[in-house]
This record gives structure tokens, C-alpha cells and sequence, in this order.
């Protein structure tokens, strides 16, 4: 079986390391059936760090069978949501207590600075738990007036199963966001981490265990999207399927779903999100909110603010500071002082990346800046804006996934809204004025599942996330999460109609 | 274009009827495109008595398109919440003008008792207009806190245009059940009725012009499910598609929209929900009780209690009881007064449920009562009990949808708990004792998304509905309709937090 052993010496990080990295079902790690491994490479050389096991259709099964049994026997509402909740808070404790070593995981495995892993992904990972930990005895029913003659109430319970198949760009973060409601109301999980980043979820199975939770509870299983996720999204015995990734993988994770057992099904997909800036903005906070929008992770967010809208009167103004923006990125190894942005997570991302780079140029807009590879190791790429776009360019059109930013000049406020529009996304946007009228009646005609006013990336785990349109189906965090991992049972008591 | 013109001459309705059984678009009746018509077939005689326009996809996208510009213009939250629950009011005051021609029309075309439609059907079809009704301005969503330098709140849009696609075992209350919710949240709707029984649903569009609702805001399309209902589950123009109907149908939608654009779906499908009586019931009740749940409505309900488990201590009592109410039922013309069980819906129909009880037969079920064809003329069955089944015969796995139940005697909580959840379905359950603790931990217990204690086929339009497993996705009646009809939209305003 797999072990992942390091030694950290960075100047942000020094520390020795060593966890397996097997299939963890049962509260215990072990090879795949197949005894097959995946490489886990580092984004900044191209190079193999280490491998993990793979986990086969065979491992799945395992994994659902151990899953069931926990959830029929010790966990769904055999155990009390009080108890569920202190099982949660003890594993957030156990993050704090090791949240360095999860951010130079994370840091390492993906690519993204040691400092935004520690100071947002790692924060925000706890927070998540801590948050879900405070609903686990809050999962309210309704008792629903009729007539005297009838008692009716409802029960939310624990749907049962979940599996859930996770994205490579926020890895320990989407793991909590999946994890935190499901333990919470009492679902066990069936959880597959990118094959490209499963490092920290493999730490948190040692974490999970030292916390308490019981065997079966929550399972990992490293493998590939059309092995693994498939085997999870077509498995008779799974309750629920949540998935976060592309449009096009959601849409065989809905199909498969229909074909097998009817499972519910959450989406959370891509988007080619609106960010809007009126003349009356506040410039600088515009230009730094807008940079942020879009470079902050690499580009690499779902909900990057990819198509930037300036109104005309202070288009060029906003260009000229967006790029001194833009060229003040500090590129560099993720383990650094200093670093800003860090490599794109993998070659294929990088090539993808390049490829829409180039097709902008093909397609006659500008590189205004950037549009290149940065160093010659690695997968960096240079923070890219695009501008002289039409509305039928492949760079404006579609979900690039990296640090391009396409800048589009408009009019107003009718004219932006249509552009911020005409999508088949709808993720997020945001808005820029200081006008409260303006900017609240634009946030309410985006048709998108975030607006930001004013700002932009800004996530809390108690308010909702999720798509309009092909963006996504359901919503996660804030206490609509519950309903993605409940069953509502409405219960009538006749109290006296007799027939 | 059609038009359906029919002399009630009967001892419960007396009445010249006429009006359009066109295409219903933008508040206008035409021929459908391809100038097509759909025969109606009385059940009663087999004869064909009318025929409807049909509509092919097409009249569908032009639906849509209606449906697209009303939303964008004259309903959606251009009309405020309170101005959409008026207009259902009315709607509502003038279900209740016409509620013996509307009762007429679901017996003439379903062929259900007129007294059963008058008193069961059209009564509760219109408590359900007017519940929503009282929603429509009342879709609150959160404010929810995170730090003082964010004001963060969420808004529950309309998703926009609604496909709803309904069956033909309870026409009209199917449509309001169905309209209610999406017209009180703001959506505008296509809905194809059953080609069987499409006669309320068109009689419904002049009461919908009556009461006022802009053109576009209620469309209506006729025709066939491999037709219209699959241009409604794939088209790229409706934002949410609901459906009823069997599990078959029901992964087709779903696969539908996933190769389409991602629609929200929610589902109501099958179910073979257990009736469980206790020693302890209240005999003469349970077998009332019990008889409605599978002989009310010839069978054709999605909820029929059609696995009835008996407990041993009263297993023979209790079936001597029930065979004797079976046998008393009376099978008649819906529209005489005495009626209590009327025709199946069509041939089809009629065909499927001898087809189940012929396999009983033949499986070496025994028929202990009925098991035969009623009558020369129309598509009456007999009501039926089997006994001495075992649990892989077909006629307990699979939905008859007839008046055709299976009795199976059992020992004891866990045993029929057990047998109970042995089902790929999970649609509603009853349990009949006096016993409290036995009463709810039997609810809590079984996979049901209704459980019904000491009644059956008890529904009121305040509580929620909907299946466990492959019985549906989704829930609809109660507030929890709502959630289904609206798009969550979290706006996040910044109020001081500067980069």
C-alpha cells in the first residue's frame, strides 16, 4: 500500500511528512483490488512526487457496502445530531491544529501559494466544518396545520448514501464543502478527490479517523473520472451523487444517474462570469477586486470574473491601472515569500489554457498583456487580458480556466446587462458603483446564482453558492445545503376521520 | 381547429357543453401546426367521442417562445407576488362557478364517478389553486450574517419557463397541482396534458383568459409523450421541467436534460406502497381504509396501498372483512349516483392489468376474489385480491396500477418493515394500530416520502409529497413546492472591506 513521506524545507515551511495514501474505506487504508497507482505530480517541475493507490469499480462497491452498513447501523440517525456535531468540531480542531501541513499539501499538489492556501483554502476549509457542525441538531421539520382531525409533520431525513466527486482546484476546501453537510445530517459519504490533487483528502482520512468518526462513515477512493466517477454516478446503491467540475462531465453524471437508480443529483459547474464596472465605481477598488476576480488560484475558480465589462467613460483609465495590475503579479514557486500566483495544476491545463491564448490571437483580438508561458519549468502561465473582442470569440465565450481576462467596452446599463447575459452559464457576476439604485437593480437582473457588489471572490460558508442555467443544479453552503442531503417524509396521523 | 360540444343528459348532470380543443397559446386557441387531430376515447364504451387538436414540437417551441416573452415582460416579478395571488384567486372563484362541468368533463374523459370528481377531484383541485394563491407574495428568502462590512441576502427568483408534463389518473387536480406553484412563484408554464384525458386541462385555458392572467403566462399543448413531451424535456428554451408519470418516463426526462441544457427536473414516478395492519388496528377502519387505498380511483394511483401486510393475529378476520367490502363495490356508469368504481382509463390500460393478473396466475398467486373483466362493453376489472404470493412474483414488484392488491400475512415489526422496504419504490406507506410508539417508529422506520398512521390516500395540498428511491425527485404541495419553482440568487454587498 501507498505512503506519501516528504520533507518540507521551504523558507514558509519546514516539516517532515508522512500519511498513507491508500483506498480508505472502514476507517482503514489499503491497496485498490487492482493494486494499480496514480502519479501525483508537482506542478511547478512536471515532475512525479509520489503515488497513491487507484481505486477500481470493485473498490467502489466496497466502499458504498461499508458506507450503508455504517449509515444503517451507527450513523444516519442512530447516532444524535448533538453527537454528530462534536465529531465535527473535533475534526476542525485536529485541521487547526495541523492546518500548516495542510496548506503546504495543498500548496504542493496544486500549485497555488503556500500563503493563499494557509490564509483562504485552509481557514476557509475549517470554517466550512465548524459551520455544519452548528446545524448537525438543526435539521428542522415542520409540523403543518390541516384540520384538527389529523396530526401532519414532516422529517428531514438523512438521504442516506452519498457519493461525491470533487474538483482539483480548491481540493481540501471542496472536500469540506461536500463533507460538512452530508456528516452533518447524518449521510455517509462515498468521496472521490481529483486524481491530480488527492493529497490533503488523504490526510483528512487520518484526521476523520483520529476524531472519532465511526468505520464507514466517510470512504475516499482516488481514481479517475471515468472509472471511478462513473462507477459512483451509475451505482445502484447510492442515494445522492454531488458533483463539482465541468459542464460537460455534470451532464454524464446527470445522464447517469437517470439510467441507474434515479438518484438525486447536485451540480456545481463551469462559468464565464459577468464582472461589471460603471463609470461611477470606486477605480482603484474596481481595478484591484477585478484583478482579483480573475488571477487570484491561476484563473483556476469557477466562478472568475473571465468577461470584464467597462463602462466607456472610464475604460481606458481602468485598462491602464488594470494592467499595471496585471504586469505587478508576482509569478514565482508556490513555497516562496512573495509569490502570488504559482503554476496552472497540470500539463493538460496548460495546454488548454495556451490553446484558447492562441485562439484569441487567431481570432483577431489583442493580447493587451501577457499571453505567454512564464519561465521555462512548470506550468506557468503569464496573467493574459484579451481586449478588441467580439461577442462570438471562443475566448468570450467559453470557460478558459486559467489567468485570461477578456475587457469589453460598453455603454450601459441596458447594453451590459444584455451582454452579461448572453450565456449559457450563470454562475456569478458583480457589480461596480458606488449608486445603490444602479447597482442593486443590475445584481437583480444578472442571471446568476452569485452577485457581488462591489467586490468579487468573496465566499462565506453560510451563504448559498450556485448556478443559474448550465452553471449548475441545487446549491451549496449556507443552510440551503441541508436539503441537498435530506429526504422529506411527511407524516399524517388520523386523529379522528373515520370513513 | 376543434372544438368539443357534448349534451350531458344524466341522472347526477344535465348540460350543452362547447368550447376550443385547440393549441392554447398566448391566450388563443389555433390548430396545431401539422393540422393533426387526437382521438377521445370513452372508457365506459371503447367508442372514439371527440377528437383535439395535437400538437407536434412546433407548437411546442412557439409555446415556449410565448411563454419566454411573457415572463420578460408581463409576469415573472415584473407583476408583483401579491397581483399573482389575485389573479389565482379568481382563478380559483372561477373553478368553483364550473365545478360540476369540470367534474363532468374528468369523468366523461377519465372515467372516474362524477360524485367521486364532484366531491374528491374538483373540491381539493380547487384548494390547491387557492393555497398557492396565498403563497404568491409570501417567496421569502435570508438575510443572512457573515461580518458588518457585508450585507448578504438571498432572493428566490421565478427559474422562468416551466415544462410540466401530466398524467392521466387525476387530470385536473394533476394540472393545478402543477400550475399552482409555478404561477405563484412567477414562472410562466407549457404543460401538455395527457393526450387520454386532455378535456379539464382545455376547459381550464377559458377559465384562465377569464381570470385575467396575461397572454403567454399558461400555455397548453396536447399531444403525445414522444412528440410533445420530448420536445419539452429537451428543449433548450425551458429552464425547468416537471413531470408525473411512470419511472420508465421518468428517467427519460432526466436523461433528457442532461443532454439538453441542464434543466432542473423534478419527478413524480410509480410506487407498490405498503398497507400494514397491526393486531391492534381498529379492524372495521383498516379494512376502509385499506379497500380505498387500492380500489379508489379503479387503482390508478401512484400512492395505491397495493402490498397489503396483515398481521397474523387478524390475517383471517381482516381478509374475510376486505373481501367482503371488495365484493360489495359497486362498478357503474360514472355518471349514475350509486358509482363507485368506474372503467380503467383505456385499452392500454386495461390490456396492462390483465396482463398483471393473468401473470399471478400464472406465478401460482391465488385470486381470492375478482381477477376478471366487468361487463361486455368499456374497460371495467373486477376488484381483485391475490394471496399466497410470494416476494419475486411480479404482481408484488411491479406497479399494476389497478384494482388489483396482493395480502401478505407477516409476524412482526421488523419482519414487515423489512418486506415493506424490499421495493426499488419509496412513494408512501400506511400503517394501521392504536399503539403510539409502534405507530411512529413504523413511520420513522419505513422509506416512504409519505407515511399515512390510521388513514390512506389522505392528502391535503399543506404538506408535502413526493418519493424515496426511484419513486421521484423532488416534492411538491406545501412549501416546498416553492423551492422547486425559484432559483436562489445570493447578492453580496460590500460595505467596507477594501482590497
Amino acid at each position: 500500500m501507498t505512503t506519501f513521506s516528504y520533507n518540507f524545507d521551504t523558507e514558509v515551511f519546514r516539516q517532515k511528512v508522512s500519511f498513507p495514501t491508500g483506498i480508505f474505506i472502514n476507517n482503514e487504508f489499503r491497496k485498490g483490488s487492482d493494486a494499480t497507482e496514480i502519479d501525483v505530480i508537482n506542478p511547478t517541475t512536471g515532475k512525479t512526487i509520489t503515488k497513491v493507490s487507484e481505486a477500481t469499480k470493485a473498490d467502489v462497491d466496497d466502499a458504498v457496502r461499508a458506507a450503508r452498513k455504517a449509515f444503517q447501523t451507527v450513523w444516519g440517525l442512530n447516532m444524535p445530531g448533538s453527537d454528530r456535531s462534536r465529531l465535527l468540531g473535533k475534526l476542525a480542531d485536529l485541521m487547526e491544529a495541523h492546518s500548516d501541513e495542510l496548506a503546504a499539501l495543498e500548496a504542493l499538489d496544486n500549485g497555488k501559494t503556500f500563503g493563499w492556501a494557509k490564509t483562504v483554502d485552509v481557514t476557509a476549509a475549517i470554517e466550512c466544518i465548524r459551520y455544519y457542525a452548528g446545524w448537525a441538531d438543526k435539521v428542522h421539520g415542520k409540523t403543518i396545520e390541516t384540520s384538527e382531525a389529523k396530526l401532519a409533520y414532516t422529517r428531514h431525513e438523512p438521504i442516506g448514501v452519498a457519493g461525491q466527486i470533487i474538483p482539483w482546484n480548491f481540493p481540501l476546501l471542496m472536500m469540506t464543502w461536500k463533507i460538512g453537510p452530508a456528516l452533518a445530517t447524518g449521510c455517509a459519504v462515498v468521496l472521490k478527490p481529483s486524481e491530480f490533487t488527492p493529497l490533503s483528502a488523504l490526510r483528512m482520512c487520518s484526521l476523520i479517523q483520529e476524531a472519532g468518526f465511526p468505520a464507514g462513515v466517510v470512504n475516499v477512493v482516488v481514481g479517475y473520472g471515468s472509472t471511478t466517477g462513473q462507477a459512483i454516478a451509475e451505482h445502484m446503491d447510492i442515494d445522492k451523487v454531488a458533483f463539482t467540475g465541468s459542464t460537460l462531465v455534470g451532464r454524464k453524471i446527470q445522464e447517469a444517474a437517470a439510467k441507474s437508480n434515479l438518484k438525486n443529483v447536485t451540480l456545481e459547474l463551469g462559468g464565464k462570469s459577468p464582472n461589471i464596472i460603471f463609470d461611477d465605481a470606486d477605480l482603484e477598488q474596481a481595478v484591484n477586486w477585478a484583478a482579483f476576480g480573475i488571477f487570484w488560484n491561476h484563473g483556476q475558480a469557477c466562478c472568475a470574473g473571465s468577461r470584464i465589462f467597462v463602462q466607456e467613460g472610464i475604460y481606458d483609465k481602468f485598462l491602464e491601472a488594470f494592467t499595471k495590475k496585471a504586469l505587478e503579479i508576482k509569478l514565482g514557486d508556490p513555497f516562496k515569500q512573495g509569490s502570488y500566483q504559482g503554476p496552472q495544476v497540470s500539463q493538460i491545463q496548460y495546454d488548454r489554457i495556451m490553446a484558447y491564448i492562441q485562439s484569441g490571437k487567431e481570432q483577431g483580438a489583442q493580447v493587451h498583456v501577457g499571453g505567454e508561458r512564464f519561465g521555462t519549468e512548470g506550468y506557468w502561465i503569464k496573467p493574459t487580458i484579451f481586449t478588441n473582442t467580439t461577442p462570438d470569440m471562443k475566448i468570450v465565450r467559453e470557460e478558459i480556466f486559467g489567468p485570461v481576462g477578456v475587457v469589453i467596452k460598453f455603454q450601459d446599463e441596458e447594453d451590459v446587462v444584455r451582454q452579461a447575459n448572453d450565456t449559457t452559464y450563470g454562475l456569478a457576476a458583480a457589480v461596480f458603483s458606488q449608486n445603490i439604485t444602479r447597482a442593486l437593480k443590475v445584481a437583480h437582473r444578472l442571471q446568476a446564482g452569485t452577485a457581488w457588489i462591489n467586490c468579487y471572490n468573496q465566499i462565506h460558508c453560510q451563504v448559498p453558492f450556485g448556478g443559474y442555467k448550465q452553471s449548475g443544479v441545487g446549491r451549496e453552503l449556507g443552510e440551503y445545503a441541508l436539503e441537498n442531503y435530506t429526504a422529506v417524509k411527511a407524516v399524517h396521523v388520523n386523529l379522528g376521520h373515520t370513513i | 381547429m376543434t372544438t368539443f360540444t357534448h349534451e350531458f343528459d344524466t341522472p347526477v348532470f344535465k348540460k350543452k357543453v362547447s368550447f376550443p380543443t385547440g393549441i392554447f397559446i398566448n391566450n388563443e386557441f389555433s390548430a396545431g401546426v401539422n393540422n393533426t387531430t387526437i382521438d377521445l376515447v370513452n372508457p365506459t364504451t371503447g367508442q372514439v367521442v371527440a377528437q383535439v387538436s395535437e400538437g407536434m414540437p412546433a407548437d411546442v417551441d412557439r409555446a415556449v417562445a410565448a411563454a419566454r416573452k411573457a415572463f420578460e415582460t408581463t409576469w415573472g416579478l415584473n407583476t408583483p407576488g401579491f397581483d399573482r395571488g389575485r389573479l389565482l384567486t379568481r382563478l380559483a372563484d372561477l373553478m368553483e362557478e364550473n365545478m360540476d362541468e369540470l367534474a363532468a368533463l374528468d369523468a366523461f374523459d377519465n372515467g372516474k364517478s362524477f360524485m367521486m370528481a364532484r366531491h374528491g377531484d374538483v373540491p381539493f383541485s380547487i384548494s390547491v389553486i387557492r393555497y398557492f394563491a396565498g403563497w404568491a407574495d409570501k417567496n421569502h428568502g435570508q438575510t443572512i450574517e457573515t461580518t458588518e462590512a457585508k450585507f448578504a441576502y438571498t432572493r428566490h427568483e421565478p427559474v422562468g419557463v416551466c415544462g410540466q408534463i401530466i398524467p392521466w389518473n387525476f387530470p385536473l387536480l394533476m394540472m393545478v397541482s402543477k400550475i399552482g406553484p409555478a404561477l405563484a412563484t412567477g414562472c410562466t408554464v407549457v404543460l401538455k396534458p395527457s393526450e387520454v384525458t386532455p378535456l379539464t386541462a382545455l376547459r381550464m385555458a377559458q377559465l384562465i383568459v377569464a381570470a385575467g392572467f396575461p397572454p403567454g403566462v399558461v400555455n397548453i399543448v396536447v399531444g403525445y409523450g414522444s412528440t410533445v413531451g420530448q420536445a419539452i424535456a429537451e428543449h433548450l428554451g425551458i429552464d425547468k421541467v416537471s413531470f408525473t408519470g411512470s419511472t420508465v418516463v421518468g428517467r427519460k426526462i432526466l436523461e433528457a436534460s442532461a443532454k439538453s441544457n441542464l434543466k432542473k427536473v423534478t419527478l413524480e414516478l410509480g410506487g407498490k406502497s405498503p398497507s400494514i395492519v397491526f393486531d391492534d388496528a381498529d379492524l372495521d377502519q383498516a379494512v376502509k381504509w385499506v379497500a380505498l387505498g387500492i380500489f379508489g380511483n379503479a387503482g390508478q394511483a401512484c400512492v395505491a396501498g397495493s402490498r397489503i401486510f396483515i398481521q397474523e393475529g387478524i390475517y383471517d378476520k381482516f381478509l374475510e372483512a376486505f373481501t367482503k367490502h371488495a365484493t360489495s363495490i359497486k362498478l357503474g356508469d360514472p355518471f349514475r349516483a350509486d358509482s363507485q368504481q368506474g372503467p380503467q382509463v383505456s385499452q392500454i390500460q386495461y390490456d396492462r392489468v390483465m396482463g398483471y393478473i393473468n401473470s399471478g396466475k400464472e406465478q401460482g398467486a391465488k385470486v381470492h376474489t375478482g381477477g376478471s373483466r366487468h361487463g361486455n362493453l368499456g374497460y371495467w376489472i373486477q376488484p381483485t385480491i391475490f394471496t399466497d404470493v410470494r416476494p419475486d412474483m411480479k404482481i408484488v414488484r411491479e406497479e399494476i396500477f389497478g384494482p388489483v392488491g396482493v395480502v401478505i400475512k407477516f409476524k412482526d415489526e421488523d419482519d414487515v418493515v423489512r418486506q415493506a422496504n424490499d421495493t426499488l419504490y419509496g412513494l408512501a406507506a400506511a400503517v394501521f394500530t392504536k399503539d403510539i410508539k409502534r405507530a411512529v417508529e413504523t413511520a420513522n422506520r419505513v422509506q416512504a416520502g409519505t407515511v399515512w398512521v390510521n388513514s390512506m390516500m389522505s392528502g391535503n395540498v399543506q404538506i408535502p409529497f413526493g418519493g424515496y428511491k426511484q419513486s421521484g425527485i423532488g416534492r411538491e404541495n406545501g412549501e416546498a413546492a416553492l423551492a422547486e419553482y425559484t432559483n436562489v440568487k445570493a447578492v453580496h454587498v460590500n460595505l467596507g472591506h477594501t482590497l
